[in-house]
């Protein structure tokens, strides 16, 4: 698991209100090279929440990334977009866990893939109907 | 030189995973004939749900490929065997996606409300006993429970949270799903829809549906779809008349 996916998941257990981030457990990291490509880096710098990500990358041993959110005009520097670039996709969490930050609940990365599954009495009455607009 | 899609030699396999068929090329051709379409999109952020083999996300990296290095895919199934295996066959095309094993996209849905460009899901469509559904081991990968219509109405709302203003989801279907109530049902939430493959097998009828936000179409507040007269719009009548050409079983009255 990439932090990028971590920093897209958050806690999807019944009656949780804040389940963003996960706090990762880390048993298991390894670094997997991808192509260096800044506009996609770039692309994805709107849509990350940085310090989740910061916060991510330390516990994963890799700690050169600010804490504060970076002012925009940081794109321009390709020090920074590789370190961002290193975080953001190199960093792989192989095996360990992400816990829930309100209920403690672990939910398992094995093999590099994290396992949200719920057990029913966690599930929303009707966990997968999001569309509440439909019904008055 | 023909567009790349997975390679079924390099397609990984596990005895509780569903490989690559009939459907999985239905709507795999599905997003070879809107290929052009795909690219002018642009789309940055792509989601399977129900990945099973890989075939399908894989086949989708692979058309977007070169000329759209920017984009982002994330792919999930229930079954942990799957996300494995999806893992394997990507990796064998030299390609990514952001893997999770979870129920269609629960985890994800806060955070890429609103945020997926495009959709691709081949769901577990065929008619069956209710209590098939979401069992463990390979029936759940096509056990839809009754007309098949189960886990296809979960999966839309969540389809409709997920898309983007410019989302487009395409998605497979069998004739005994009511395809057209399903395009019925989702025009009342806004989306335009068309038939991009129709197929015919000794045993079944696929669609692959294509869904878009459609600014034309008023949405039609809460009123119930089965009930609600809905006035046909432009298109829509085209839709119609496509579908019920169309050889339906009679799985119902
Ligand atoms: C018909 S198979 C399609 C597999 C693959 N996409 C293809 O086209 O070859 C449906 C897949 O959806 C998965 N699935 C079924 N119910 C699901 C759910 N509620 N959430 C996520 N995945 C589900 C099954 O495990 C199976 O892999």
């Amino acid at each position: 698991m990439r932090l990028l996916t971590h920093n897209m998941l958050s806690s999807n257990i019944k009656g949780v209100i804040n389940g963003f981030p996960l706090r990762i457990e880390a048993e298991k990291v390894v670094i997997k090279e991808v192509d260096f490509n800044p506009d996609f880096i770039k692309n994805m710098f709107s849509k990350i929440d940085w310090k989740a990500l910061a916060d991510a990358s330390k516990i994963m041993g890799y700690a050169e990334l600010p804490e504060e959110v970076p002012d925009h005009s940081v794109l321009d520097s390709d020090e920074f977009l590789q370190k961002f670039h290193h975080a953001l996709l190199q960093l792989h969490l192989e095996e360990g866990a992400l816990v829930c930050p309100e209920t403690g609940r672990r939910f398992p990365v094995n093999k590099g893939i994290p396992n949200m599954l719920l057990h029913e009495d966690e599930m929303n009455l009707d966990a997968t109907c999001t569309s509440s607009a439909s019904n008055p | 030189m023909p567009p790349r899609i997975a390679q079924i030699r390099l397609v990984s396999s596990h005895p509780q995973v569903y490989p690559p068929c009939d459907d999985s090329f239905a709507l795999v051709d599905a997003l070879l004939a809107d290929r052009t379409k795909l690219l002018d999109h642009h789309p940055s952020i792509c989601m399977e749900i129900g990945s099973g083999s890989g075939y399908v996300i894989t086949s989708l990296a692979l058309i977007l490929g070169s000329e759209s290095k920017n984009a982002l895919y994330f792919a999930t199934d229930m079954n942990p065997h799957a996300t494995t295996v999806t893992r394997e066959t990507l990796e064998a095309h030299g390609v990514h996606a952001e893997l999770l094993t979870t129920n269609i996209a629960s985890g994800l849905e806060k955070r890429l409300s609103g945020m997926v460009d495009l959709m691709v899901i081949n769901p577990p469509y065929v008619p069956t006993p209710e209590d098939e559904v979401g069992g463990s081991g390979l029936s759940s990968a096509w056990a839809g429970g009754e007309n098949g219509r189960t886990v296809i109405d979960k999966i839309l709302p969540v389809a409709d949270s997920l898309l983007s203003e410019k989302g487009w989801l395409y998605m497979l279907f069998l004739a005994e799903n009511d395809p057209l109530q399903i395009c019925l049902q989702m025009k009342d939430k806004g989306y335009g829809s068309k038939i991009i493959v129709q197929r015919s097998t000794e045993e079944e009828t696929l669609h692959v549906i294509k869904f878009w936000r459609d600014l034309d179409i008023q949405i039609e507040g809460n009123e119930a779809v089965s009930g609600g007269k809905t006035a046909p719009q432009r298109g829509f009548d085209f839709l119609r008349s496509q579908i019920s050409r169309l050889s339906f079983r009679e799985t119902r009255q």
